[in-house]
């Protein structure tokens, strides 16, 4: 009964998403204020109907409900209820319908803060975020029915897939998606300002908020994602260039570089149609990932089965929209001219160079992802890429941003006065120089030509931003929540940076074979194998190897790395252990069973990797800081804004 | 430079429509992804010479079936897709058409024997890959696979999978009849 | 068609439930060969478990492909040797690295063409923005709040 009406829900919610839309949109552009009031009404009458449906699915997952076919093929009754509950977004049907639920949310937070906002603007605003739900929901309910009905009953569950029973996992999607489907708030709000036929700089103020909260989640979510294939692949890596990770690594590139371009419009009114295009670039970015992901175009370990039927659908959805978009700023850009000026040494200067090589970075990490496709399409032959391309290639871009950041955060606007802040920056720039190669060299050896340049960037980076900062805060200053953001979000940068170099440069990674009793010395540390044993868990069989780790002589851990088979999918997967020693980091995985007691295990020394996420949290906390600034806030700031915004003004 | 204005706007709008292209493309191919093309397709075929299954003896050498149509078909007792196309194996030697040679892959040879014994034997020879080195000179990724090869001694298709009566009757059948007229 | 979609399902199927990591415990006499041999082994992709390069898949292919590696090093032959050789049978979809040649010009060229664009379209903003400063009088704070 509860899926029927789940399903009966959706049907509601897809109506309703079509007023929504049509209100929003009909309503302003032919003056009917009715309709225009009625836009939060469609809206919110859709949010409740997508929460019934999710509600009556988390039912069904929860109550072991096998009548329903999408549960019986990813639960299980012997799946802990944890898992139970994240199986919902374990494939393609029910990621679909999370995806649809965070749009509806973000739908609302739109509408309950948009109060200072022009009635007419929130309402377009509204009507194309109604527009992304209705095609959503049609795609679910044409395609990917979450509730279709298995009869008769199936007797237990198929069981969700042994690498996805993991916390990482249960919290990865929905923040990611989070992410993700924040960009289409941005891409809202372009449209209706290129529907209104105005863009100013109040403009840029009430999409900054949004633009960086979404920036701020899909940050993590890329983080997680990284970190939970660290420890549960146990292959020591944590980003591989798959196709389905860059499908959400272009829109985060995209996304920083339109918070930046976004401050740029705000604060001068300059980069209006370039903002626009970014706005409507990281959010078609996002819809590309779901393409590649569901459409079966793309070899990749991550994708949902493939099915072309649904790749032809979210085509014919990608070009509606987007091509749409791209439609309405051919008409409207040539209208956006700004007459402001500004020095070589400007801050719009660095921020035009900061968006200028995030944007050939997406555009290198787009072309690596799709040159299958095109090799395949203009029958040059199959082609592959991986991360021999795409590191050299993707760090070319990013080299020269890195050098130049420090010197863009000390530049003014307009008139950049960089001279004045020569000494600083050559000192900072010292300091770093000293520190990076004394670490390189006096704790680590084996460097690599990039070692000291990128230990140095790194440095330098969180020197010079905390150089203003300190300055203020000893002078007695205030510091707004705006630039304490900036600050943390670049400071966070800069660890990345430190993390990033380290890892590539030390990391020591060697397979052995062990007999109980041996040891193995591998990167300063020793390791004595002790022998394996049987475990057993909730819904698997495994064996757990215990191996004491020694340094010098002095005791670390004992680590306990694991093989499990899981009694329904039979499939096998290795846990790693993980052990945090002097900042670094120790893998042991477990391999094969050589004979005769002996077992192969693969060893990894990764130092300072964990900086690399710690670094992805410190730049999203610095989103968050930074976007809940007062001057976002108070929607009565917002209405100023309004009223001050002068139509037409350049 | 007022027209310039009006077209630079446009160049997202012209970049979007070719890509979309290139992924509707993409889509019609996409049933083909996993089965990669053989580069061996229209070269010669690789030279092998490995024991017979069942006449240890005996070597079989490639060179011997130079001069007619052959099929060649990678399969193991291990494989369960091969399990499946037997059936329409033995239909194919019913056949008469074209003889087919099996070459057992990283198998077990009483295992091997046991089960053509069991099943009923489709092949005019079987060849034994202990090692794997033949099966990767042909390119070999996953069994089944059938190779089709011409009385030059040419590659002329690859089937990756379980043979099926609609390969047969569309792609290896039309190939022959062609090549004998 | 669906039979084509059905054998590519099964064996995608077949490989994704045996496609665990794998570790390697080879060892080479000579440190610059294993060096040698560990990069191409992470180079080269593993045909039946796609994403894994021969290094870390632990199907039987990948072991039999690694032995080549092993042997052909040992025999004295060059990186670029051996990769040819692998791709001769498996066409280039082995490689990660996608090969230098005029075919994929496009894509290993992309990065520095789009940088010469980047820098392009920078000087031309900048000589516009430059000249503007002359005509405007718009105040801004001048300090560093963003």
């Amino acid at each position: 009964m509860l899926p029927e009406l789940g399903h009966f829900a959706l049907i509601l919610a897809l109506l309703l998403a079509l007023l929504q839309a049509f209100f929003g949109i009909a309503g302003p552009a032919l003056a009917r204020e009715r309709w225009t009031r009625a836009v939060s009404a469609a809206l919110a009458g859709q949010a409740v109907m997508v929460a019934t449906a999710v509600g009556c699915l988390v039912h069904a997952f929860i109550n072991n409900d096998f009548s329903v076919l999408y549960v019986a093929e990813n639960s299980n009754s012997a799946l802990p209820l944890f898992y139970r509950v994240s199986a919902l977004w374990g494939a393609h049907e029910g990621s679909l319908l999370l995806w649809i639920f965070l749009l509806a949310l973000w739908s609302v937070a739109v509408a309950i803060r948009s109060a200072g906002l022009p009635p007419n603007f929130a309402a377009r605003v509204l009507g194309v975020l109604g527009l992304v739900s209705f095609g959503f929901l049609l795609f679910t309910l044409a395609t990917s029915n979450p509730f279709m009905r298995l009869d008769p009953p199936a007797p237990d569950g198929r069981d969700l897939n042994p690498i996805l029973q993991d916390p990482g996992l249960a919290v990865h999607p929905p923040i990611l998606y989070t992410g993700y489907v924040g960009f289409a708030v941005a891409f809202a709000f372009a449209c209706a300002a290129m529907l209104e036929g105005r863009l100013d700089q109040a403009w840029a103020r009430w999409t900054r908020p949004w633009t960086t909260w979404a920036w701020a989640f899909l940050t993590c979510g890329i983080a997680l994602g990284s970190f939970w294939a660290y420890y549960e692949l146990g292959w020591g890596g944590f980003w591989f260039w798959d196709p389905v990770e860059n499908a959400s690594f272009m829109p985060w590139l995209v996304g920083t570089a339109l918070v930046h371009s976004l401050a740029v419009t705000d604060k001068r009114g300059l980069f209006k149609s370039w903002t626009l295009l970014l706005a409507i670039l990281a959010f078609s970015l996002s819809m590309l990932g779901t393409f590649l992901v569901r459409s079966g175009v793309l070899v990749s370990v991550h994708s949902f089965a493939a099915d072309p039927s649904r790749g032809m659908f979210i085509l014919a959805f990608l070009i509606i929209m987007i091509g749409g978009a791209l439609a309405l700023y051919a008409w409207r850009a040539p209208l956006l001219k700004s007459q402001a000026g500004f020095e070589l040494g400007a801050r719009e200067s660095f921020l035009l160079f900061n968006n200028v090589l995030l944007v050939i970075a997406a555009a290198t990490v787009l072309a690596g992802t799709l040159a299958p496709l095109i090799s395949d399409a203009l029958k040059l032959g199959t082609l592959s890429v991986g991360p021999p391309y795409f590191n050299p290639t993707f760090m070319l871009s990013m080299l020269p941003l890195m050098g130049l950041l420090a010197l863009g955060i000390h530049a003014n606007w307009k008139r950049g006065r960089l001279k004045d802040k020569q000494r600083t920056l050559l000192v900072t720039l010292l300091a770093a120089a000293v520190l990076g190669c004394g670490v390189v060299f006096g704790i680590y050896s084996g460097a690599h030509v990039l070692t000291p340049v990128g230990m140095t960037l790194g440095i330098w980076i969180l020197l010079a931003s905390l150089v203003d900062p300190l300055d203020r805060w000893r002078r007695g200053l205030s510091l707004s929540r705006a630039v304490l953001g900036m600050t943390i979000a670049h400071m966070g940068l800069g660890v990345a940076v430190l993390g990033l170099t380290t890892v590539q440069s030390f990391t020591v990674e060697r397979d052995v074979a062990l007999a109980p009793g041996q040891v193995a010395r591998v990167g300063g540390y020793e390791l004595r194998f002790q022998g394996v044993k049987s475990v057993e868990g909730p819904n698997y069989d495994g064996i757990g190897g215990t191996f004491v780790l020694t340094r010098n002589g002095a005791a670390v851990a004992v680590m306990t790395p694991q093989k499990r088979q899981f009694w329904v999918q039979h499939q096998v997967t290795s846990e790693t252990a993980i052990t945090l020693n002097h900042g670094n980091n120790v893998l042991l995985a477990l391999g094969d069973d050589l004979g005769a007691g002996r077992w192969s295990v693969r060893v990894q020394i990764r130092p300072l990797v964990s900086l690399v996420w710690l670094a992805a949290l410190i730049m999203a906390i610095g989103g968050f800081v930074a976007s809940s600034d007062r001057r976002y806030q108070s929607t009565k700031a917002l209405a100023v804004a309004a009223g001050a915004a002068v139509p037409g003004k350049a | 430079m007022t027209v310039r204005r009006f077209l630079v706007p446009l160049v997202p709008l012209a970049v979007f429509a070719v890509l979309a292209v290139v992924l509707a493309i993409g889509i019609r191919h996409s049933p083909d992804k996993g089965i990669i093309v053989s580069p061996l397709l229209g070269k010669p075929a690789p030279q092998f010479a490995l024991p017979a299954l069942l006449e240890p003896a005996r070597t079989v050498r490639s060179q011997d079936f130079q001069g007619h149509w052959y099929l060649l078909n990678v399969w193991g007792t291990w494989c369960g897709e091969c399990r499946a196309e037997h059936q329409m194996l033995l239909r194919v030697k019913e056949s008469h058409a074209v003889p087919l040679i099996g070459l057992d892959w990283k198998d077990d040879d009483a295992q091997a024997q046991a089960w053509l014994t069991q099943l009923g034997n489709p092949y005019d020879t079987v060849a034994v890959d202990r090692s794997g080195r033949a099966a990767i000179d042909w390119g070999v990724y996953g069994a089944p696979e059938t190779f089709l090869i011409s009385p030059a001694g040419i590659v002329v298709y690859k089937h990756v999978g379980a043979l099926t009566e609609d390969v047969w009757t569309r792609e290896i059948l039309p190939r022959v009849q062609a090549g004998k007229s | 068609m669906r039979a084509l979609q059905q054998a590519a399902i099964a064996l995608t199927l077949m490989g994704v439930a045996l496609c665990a990591a794998a570790l390697d415990t080879t060892v080479l006499p000579d440190p610059a060969l294993q060096a040698r041999y560990v990069a191409l082994t992470h180079e080269l992709r593993c045909m039946q478990c796609q994403n894994e390069s021969i290094a870390d898949s632990p199907v039987d292919l990948a072991a039999d492909l690694r032995n080549q590696v092993r042997e052909q090093l040992l025999a004295g032959k060059s990186d670029e040797q051996i990769r040819g050789w692998m791709a001769a049978r498996y066409g280039d979809f082995i490689l990660f690295r996608p090969r230098y040649s005029w075919r994929n010009a496009w894509l290993w060229g992309a990065p520095a063409a789009l940088l010469l664009l980047g820098a392009g379209v920078c000087w031309r903003v900048l000589r516009q923005r430059t000249q503007l400063l002359a005509t405007d009088s718009d105040p801004v704070e001048e300090d560093l709040r963003t």
